[in-house]
């Protein structure tokens, strides 16, 4: 098992009641973890996920080891 | 000086333009996002902005780079508001000068452009009739529906 640190921003933020959290899973990599997560908490239809792992883009093969943090990015709307 | 940068609240230009100031450049360009009343049919009354700072400025900084690398520029800066703003106010301002104007247009563009599709930034519109919503969010527009999110490679 790993601790990942999970931060969510804007509608996943809202959705999920919380800015961060401590997340303890044997997932081997980013996109298992996901699937971890959407199992408790039903991430609703945003469209297409980007995902950064350390602060870097990184993709759904990303290895994780404990201790990482991980930010699922909802598509971005600036300007 | 150049760089990427967020502020809470408004973006106050002045604060920035005169880091682009250089003897040797005979143009400067600047561009403004303002936050306007009306998107896609619906009444705006404010918006709110958050962001991933830590990954919006690498990714911004890296932007910059591009612009000077692509563009004979001297200097470029963007500033993004997070938080809530008004309407008129300020959300974006980019800056660039350069011994030439071509190149400081160019680069002005390209840097608004990127920025908008790269830069980790949300955007959350309250309307007139008392709803909100995360702009170019599927869900949305649709509360309660409970399909996953679709997934993709990161970028960059």
């Amino acid at each position: 098992m790993k601790t990942i640190r999970i931060e969510y921003f804007a509608v996943l933020r809202e959705h999920t009641g919380r800015g961060n959290e401590s997340f303890s899973t044997g997932a081997q990599n980013v996109d298992e973890l996901f699937a971890e997560l959407n199992e408790r908490y039903s991430f609703p239809a945003v469209g297409q996920l980007k995902v950064a792992v350390n602060d870097e883009f990184g993709d759904w093969q990303t290895r994780l080891t404990d201790g990482d943090s991980v930010v699922f990015i909802p598509p971005v709307a600036g300007g | 000086m150049s760089g990427f940068r967020f502020v809470t609240g408004p973006v106050a230009p002045e604060d920035y333009q005169a880091h682009l100031t250089d003897l040797s450049c005979g143009g400067f360009v600047s561009f403004e996002g303002w936050v306007r009343d009306h998107n896609e049919g619906r009444e705006v009354l404010r918006l709110e902005y958050e962001a991933y700072e830590s990954l919006g400025i690498k990714e911004g900084e890296r932007i910059i780079a591009e612009a000077r690398e692509r563009f004979a520029i001297e200097h470029a800066s963007c500033v993004h508001a997070v938080g809530q703003l008004e309407l008129g106010q300020r959300a974006v301002w980019v800056g660039v000068s350069s011994h030439h104007r071509d190149a400081a247009f160019q680069a002005c563009r390209y840097i608004i452009d990127e920025v908008k599709q790269r830069v980790p930034i949300w955007k959350k519109e309250h309307y007139r009739d008392g709803d909100s919503g995360w702009v170019n969010c599927e869900a949305c527009a649709s509360a309660g529906k409970h399909t996953p999110p679709s997934r993709v490679a990161g970028a960059g």
